[in-house]
């Protein structure tokens, strides 16, 4: 954590105080075209300030060929605006946003496999999905699967519940992560879609420095 | 080849297919891009290309260099030099491991450079075949942009882009690795169509009235303003913008070290060079001045020195292409992105003229104390060895600053850029941003073949030569002209000068023997010269000039001499010390 510190004032422009105390947790929103290597030129710019990436998720958006990266990093606003930026850079790149844990709605799916027998015996199943808000996703006579969907503590609780009753397997999605204050996004990806490339209605959103979520 | 000379005549897109190997239509786009010379060096992976361009020898000019960095120096040197795309040949495995200290050199520096490697046949990708490296992740993080080609027919598509993204926007390196069985295979040629736009690609933003609007109002505000200008003016082939916005103004202007020559170093408003050896005055006015404008410059920390005690005082505004440079660095008050040959004329536009005298005057007197106490002892020794200045401004003398003058990296690089005369834009090259000892021999003969109707000087350490002095082989063979200055110190310079001044002249492995130079050149062919006497320092700068050919002349110079002034690692720029 030391070194971290003393590498992110290094690229900071010290005497600003942007120390470990400003850290959070920062969800980033990239927008790229589906590209071999694509993944590996964003991973480093992270991996280059020795920033850990604490969740990713990358999959295709609504459009067509179009690919949403959503990434988690934990750190103070300046490093994490400077880069966003050299994410955008990337050629493949279209647009990158990002935002405080407020200014999202987030959710991770997660799958536990318990032992139907068990289970069935020395718990009640009903209450445990009711309070978890969970869901049985496969029942089989030697083992059952539940989903929940929801804030890491609430993964976690039902880890918790289940860890008596021998839980055999588990596992936690990416976080995905859905904006507030995202108007327009999908009619802006459209235009992408839509717009030869290199307009620059665009472009320039992305530099304003407005309010709204289509600044950075 | 008859198929290449039907093409060439065809116009560039064509409704009816030619077939093609995918080598035949990588030249063949490398012709419509107007690409006239190629360093490279061949191998497995790569020989279906150079079996091609054998049938393209009159149209592409191929150099043979004596190691891949050397390739990619010189195409480095050639695109600085010429504007143009620098273009880069070689082979799989080791031929492309030798092109990332190169990469990485063009990457910072913003040079657009196109290599293209060879790999293994896409079947073996992954197996561990002779030869073949993972040349797409390795040079990922120096790279503008990369791709793997793995079938034919994405040639043309895939030329087109990497010269775009090459040479557009803030300019830099973009990599093509093409799998032997793409280069082989034969596929319907339709023609080339050159790019001119990528969807997810933006290349400059556009220009915002407002901030321009802002800046012109502050910088008619202002009563000390400063310029500092970097490489990218050069690079947007803004000097004509630039020097009007200058005049207009009448505010005084200091250079990083690739910016270089885009005014020249004789200007009345040109203060001088910026950064840890650079001039006294713009180093201790950044921190008086009021506002501060930075055109085509990213405050590199050789340039800014101590940042929380760099120009607090002043309001700063920045002009850049690369958005990712507003407030890296240097917090903005008016950030005017875009390309400077648009802001520029428009800043010039609302400015107001003003001659700034009393502050002008200001750097001259700091001139004045640095001539004192560094300048004049550097440059008019009249007893001991000889300094590295006195060969600079005797080599001034003969090229009157009309030569391209490359230097290498450490104390004669810093000799170099703060002494040399540069009457012209694209006359300084240097390894900036990376510092990549061994640059400047093959970066010289890249910068000749840029631009063949100018002398080139390359100025090298003697640490420095003996990392790439095997491109001496390259100047054999071509017969190009370049003239080889070794200012030979018997010391790794620089870093023996931060030994003395920081580790107790603790002089740790700096102490470097080099063999007979002159020998060395006389065995490549090369005509040379040592000399060791001041009296000898004039007519052996003639001879050389003069010279039919390729020379190489070491001048011993003084062993222990210090580059002053400098900015200290972790000091202020205003803490600049000239002993």
């Amino acid at each position: 954590m030391e070194n971290l510190k003393i590498q992110n004032n290094k690229v900071l422009p010290a005497g600003e105080d942007l120390g470990g105390a400003d850290k959070q947790e920062f969800n980033i929103t990239v927008y790229t075209e589906n590209q071999i290597g694509l993944l590996n030129r964003i991973a480093i710019i992270f991996t280059r300030r020795k920033i850990n990436i604490d969740s990713l998720n990358t999959s295709p958006s609504e459009i067509d060929s179009i690919h949403r990266f959503n990434i988690v990093i934990t750190e103070s606003e300046e490093v994490v605006r400077k880069v966003c930026r050299q994410i955008e850079k990337q050629v493949e790149v279209l647009k990158v946003y990002y935002h405080t844990n407020a200014d999202v709605i987030w959710q991770e799916m997660a799958l536990y496999k318990v032992s139907t027998d068990v289970i069935a015996e020395q718990v009640s199943v009903e209450r445990l999905l009711r309070e978890n808000g969970a869901r049985v996703v496969v029942l089989r006579k030697d083992y059952t699967v539940f989903e929940t969907t929801g804030h890491r503590e609430e993964t976690d609780a039902l880890i918790n519940i289940l860890q008596p009753y021998g839980l055999i397997e588990f596992v936690r999605s990416a976080r995905v992560a859905i904006i507030k204050d995202s108007d327009g996004f999908n009619s802006k990806l459209r235009e992408f879609e839509r717009l030869e490339p290199g307009e620059d209605v665009i472009e320039n959103e992305y530099l304003n420095q407005g309010q709204k979520v289509f600044t950075m | 080849m008859e198929v290449a000379n039907e093409t060439l005549k065809a116009p560039a897109t064509q409704e009816k297919a030619v077939e093609l190997t995918g080598s035949a239509a990588l030249l063949e786009a490398l012709i419509i891009e107007g690409v006239d010379t190629i360093f490279g060096y061949p191998g497995g992976a790569i020989m279906p290309i150079y079996d091609a361009l054998y049938d393209y020898k009159e149209k592409l000019n191929h150099i043979l260099v004596r190691h891949e960095q050397g390739g990619i120096h010189a195409g480095q040197g050639y695109a600085r030099t010429s504007g143009k795309v620098g273009v880069v040949f070689a082979t799989s495995g080791p031929g492309a491991t030798n092109l990332v200290t190169g990469l990485a050199d063009a990457q910072i520096d913003s040079t657009p450079l196109v290599c293209i490697t060879g790999q293994v046949f896409a079947h073996l990708l992954g197996t561990d075949a002779f030869q073949e490296t993972d040349v797409i992740n390795i040079t990922t993080p120096v790279t503008k942009w990369n791709y793997q080609v793995t079938d034919a027919t994405e040639i043309p598509e895939v030329i087109a882009k990497a010269f775009y993204i090459a040479k557009s926007g803030r300019p830099g390196p973009v990599l093509i690795d093409i799998t032997k069985n793409a280069q082989i295979q034969k596929f319907d040629y339709k023609g080339y169509v050159q790019c001119d736009h990528i969807r997810s690609y933006r290349p400059k933003p556009i220009v915002r009235q407002q901030y321009v609007q802002e800046a012109a109002a502050l910088i008619n505000q202002a009563k000390k303003p400063f310029i500092l200008w970097g490489q990218g003016v050069i690079l947007g082939s803004a000097e004509q913008e630039f020097k009007a916005f200058v005049e207009k103004s009448g505010i005084p202007s200091a250079w990083t070290i690739l910016g270089a020559g885009a005014i020249p170093t004789d200007h009345p408003l040109n203060v001088g060079m910026l950064g840890m050896h650079g001039n006294y005055g713009p180093n201790v006015l950044t921190n008086d001045c009021d506002v501060l404008i930075a055109i085509g410059m990213r405050f590199d920390d050789r340039v800014t020195g101590r940042l929380d005690k760099y120009a607090k005082q002043a309001k700063v505004i920045h002009l850049d292409i690369d958005p990712a440079e507003i407030d890296k660095n240097v917090k903005s008050t008016v950030p005017v992105w875009g390309d400077c040959k648009e802001t520029l004329p428009a800043l010039t536009a609302l400015v107001d003229k003003k001659e700034h005298t009393e502050w002008l005057k200001l750097f001259n007197e700091y001139t004045q104390k640095e001539v004192d106490a560094v300048i004049h002892d550097e440059l008019n020794p009249t007893s001991g060895e000889m300094t590295m200045g006195e060969v600079i401004k005797q080599l001034n003398e003969l090229t009157n600053g009309d030569a391209v003058i490359v230097s290498d990296v450490g104390q004669h690089q810093m000799v170099a850029c703060r002494y040399a005369k540069l009457n012209k834009t694209r006359s300084n090259v240097t390894s900036g941003g990376l510092g990549t000892m061994g640059f400047a021999l093959p970066a010289a003969i890249g910068a000749k073949f840029g631009a063949q109707d100018r002398d080139v000087v390359a100025i090298i350490g003697d640490g420095g030569f003996q990392m790439t002095l095997q491109e001496l082989g390259t100047i054999m063979q071509t017969g190009i002209n370049v003239k080889i200055i070794i200012l030979n110190n018997r010391f790794l310079g620089m870093v023996r000068q931060w030994q003395e001044l920081f580790n107790d002249r603790r002089y740790s492995f700096v102490d470097i023997q080099s063999p007979d130079f002159v020998m060395v050149a006389k065995g490549y062919g090369i005509e040379g010269k040592c000399i060791n006497e001041r009296e000898e320092l004039v007519d052996a700068l003639k001879t050389m000039m003069n010279h039919n050919g390729s020379y190489l002349l070491e001048v011993m110079v003084t062993k222990e001499n210090n580059v002053f002034p400098m900015v200290p690692q972790g000091c202020s720029v205003s803490e600049i010390r000239l002993k």
